[in-house]
């Protein structure tokens, strides 16, 4: 379909024709404000929801609140001093650990599982389209659906769980009432949920690699391991680090998974970062705004650095 | 020959993956009485609709809300996010790399650091516990992604489509209007869908700004169901089948920009 009806005087013919200097500038300038009116609304938007919420939380990690204060507005400035009670709880210890084996076990789990699901699925079998779809699952319920359901699956009375594992003759555990296993217990969904993600990113990734070369591989005699090792793994590193990465962006920020099945408990048994710095804020009838921030300005920064190392393999790749 | 034992393999992993989606639909089909029975059934032998009954009986306002909310935060996220992908894919913006690079550190600020800082403001203004404050906060999630794939998509638009159009005489608004947005419908549909299905699940920002109010989203119907140490998991997990529904009937209709969405960004072409 032309747009027939002619409402705006022929801009490009007429640049074309005067081509002289300040002619070219106005319109350059003519197109930069266009472009910035197509801006405007996401610029309005970045700065009142963007960055002034995270000012307001960088503000609430150096002030003194109390909750007539936040209410009031009025609380004093206090500098460093709601970070340093933060890095002096002794909960922060447990909670950085906890933050940090969360992380690293769930993407390691998730990304050799991913991994070895892509090369399986990568084989075009019958009705492997579907079941890839099916694989999708788990990384579209809502997480609190997701949570609720491993709940009751880790219960350590009636939890069907310990119930398949009673076959193998192993007592029944309190996945998520006993200490040494809370966390466990949430990594192991948090698993579960991160594999489709890998899957789906890391089987792209493998469409990639051009089939000529395992047809070559094959007639030098490679068996399947020797492919996998030879050309799958070095020709997917860039696409591997990718994931990883944002995994490890993804995963650090983990917080409704946690706090649905456990809390962070029992006692600090589970608690990361991200449910640290919710209990500090809204987990009690006595919140404690100013270093609930401030565990959250740390978190920010931890993903951060990750974040921008992300961004920088990503544009190395591009170049 | 080979396939049919790939085939047989894939089953068998898709079974033990969906294990924890079959288990909640036979919870969610279990008499209560059953419920804590050793051994477990494996099987919804005595269906029972008790649970199904009560998500109709208390959880239908939820529902309505997260509906709601959803279709919101996918309006605001496309009449802020399609214009910016334009500008930025085809208008060359000064700044324009600069703008990209704020949009992806965006995507990784936690939930929880922006829930508490939309806490403070939302206080003052007094939107606590409204529904479009909670459209707002959800939106966060989805407008940076939504203007990097709007972004992406555009830049591949053939030029001369747009030439044709700037030589018919369109202006830079008409040219979006009538030709750059047909054209990005794939891309509309992948933003709108991962962008209501954030929205539908959202928790965080859910449990924080709309604890209290009369118009709370269905993942806060589940808390609350689990909160008040209800035994009653049937119906738990009736509404957590019922919360499901938008991420199944998604995957069925959509399924391919679903894929497109996850790899968006992550991989190049």
């Amino acid at each position: 379909m032309t747009v027939a009806r002619v409402d705006r005087p022929r801009r490009a013919p007429a640049a074309a024709a005067r081509a002289s200097g300040s002619g070219a500038r106005s319109l350059r300038r003519r197109r930069r404000l266009t472009a910035l009116a197509f801006l405007t609304p996401l610029l309005a938007y970045l700065a009142a929801f963007y960055v002034y919420p995270l000012y307001r939380n960088l503000d609430l990690s150096l002030r003194d609140y109390t909750v007539r204060s936040f209410v009031a507005g009025d609380a004093p400035f206090s500098g460093w001093d709601n970070f340093r009670t933060v890095l002096d709880d002794p909960t922060f210890g447990p909670a950085m650990r906890h933050t940090m084996v969360f992380t690293f076990v769930s993407i390691a789990f998730q990304y050799v599982i991913g991994l070895a699901l892509a090369v399986f699925f990568n084989r075009h079998f019958r009705l492997s389209t579907v079941l890839r779809a099916l694989f999708l699952i788990p990384w579209l319920l809502p997480l609190i659906v997701s949570a609720s359901t491993w709940s009751w699956m880790f219960n350590s009375e009636s939890g069907v769980v310990n119930y398949f594992l009673h076959f193998f003759g192993v007592a029944p555990v309190g996945w998520l009432t006993a200490p040494d296993w809370a966390l466990v217990s949430v990594i192991i969904a948090n698993i579960w949920i991160g594999i489709p993600f890998n899957l789906v990113i890391l089987y792209s990734g493998l469409q990639n690699i051009p089939g000529e070369l395992y047809e070559a591989a094959a007639l030098d005699g490679a068996g399947a391991w020797q492919q996998f090792r030879r050309i799958t793994f070095p020709l997917l590193r860039p696409v591997s680090a990718i994931t990883l990465l944002l995994g490890l962006v993804y995963t650090l920020k983990v917080f409704d998974l946690i706090w649905i099945m456990t809390k962070g408990g029992p006692g600090d048994a589970s608690s990361t970062l991200a449910t640290w710095s919710y209990q500090l804020g809204f987990g009690t009838l006595l919140p404690r705004f100013g270093p609930g921030a401030a565990v959250g300005n740390i978190l920010i920064l931890i993903a951060l650095v990750f974040g921008l190392l992300h961004i920088r393999v990503q544009r190395r790749q591009e170049a | 020959m080979k396939s049919r034992g790939y085939t047989v393999i894939g089953l068998c992993l898709t079974a033990l993956m969906l294990f924890p989606v079959y288990w909640m639909l036979n919870v969610s089909l279990t008499p209560q009485q059953d419920m804590r029975k050793d051994p477990p059934d494996l099987l919804p032998l005595h269906p029972t609709f008790e649970g199904y009954r009560a998500v109709l009986d208390d959880q239908l306002p939820y529902l309505g809300t997260s509906l709601l909310i959803g279709i919101g935060t996918v309006a605001l996220t496309l009449l802020i996010a399609a214009p910016a992908g334009y500008a930025l894919a085809r208008l060359r913006p000064r700044g324009g790399g600069a703008l990209e690079l704020a949009l992806l550190i965006a995507q990784m600020i936690p939930g929880i650091v922006m829930a508490m800082g939309f806490y403070g403001i939302f206080l003052d203004l007094s939107l606590l516990n409204s529904w479009w404050g909670l459209i707002v906060a959800d939106s966060t999630i989805a407008v940076p992604f939504g203007v990097m794939i709007f972004t992406a998509f555009m830049s591949g638009i053939p030029g001369e489509l747009l030439s044709a159009a700037r030589i018919d005489g369109a202006g830079t608004w008409r040219t979006f209007r009538s030709v750059v947005l047909p054209l990005s419908r794939n891309a509309i549909v992948t933003v709108s869908l991962f962008g209501f299905l954030w929205a539908w699940s959202d928790f965080v920002f859910a449990n924080t700004l709309d604890g209290g109010g009369s118009w709370k989203p269905i993942t806060l119907g589940i808390y609350k169901y689990i909160g008040n140490n209800n035994q009653e998991w049937n119906a738990i997990m009736a509404t957590a089948v019922v919360a499901s529904v938008p991420a199944a009937v998604l995957l069925v209709l959509a399924q391919r920009y679903v894929a497109a969405g996850v790899t968006a960004g992550a991989v190049k072409d």
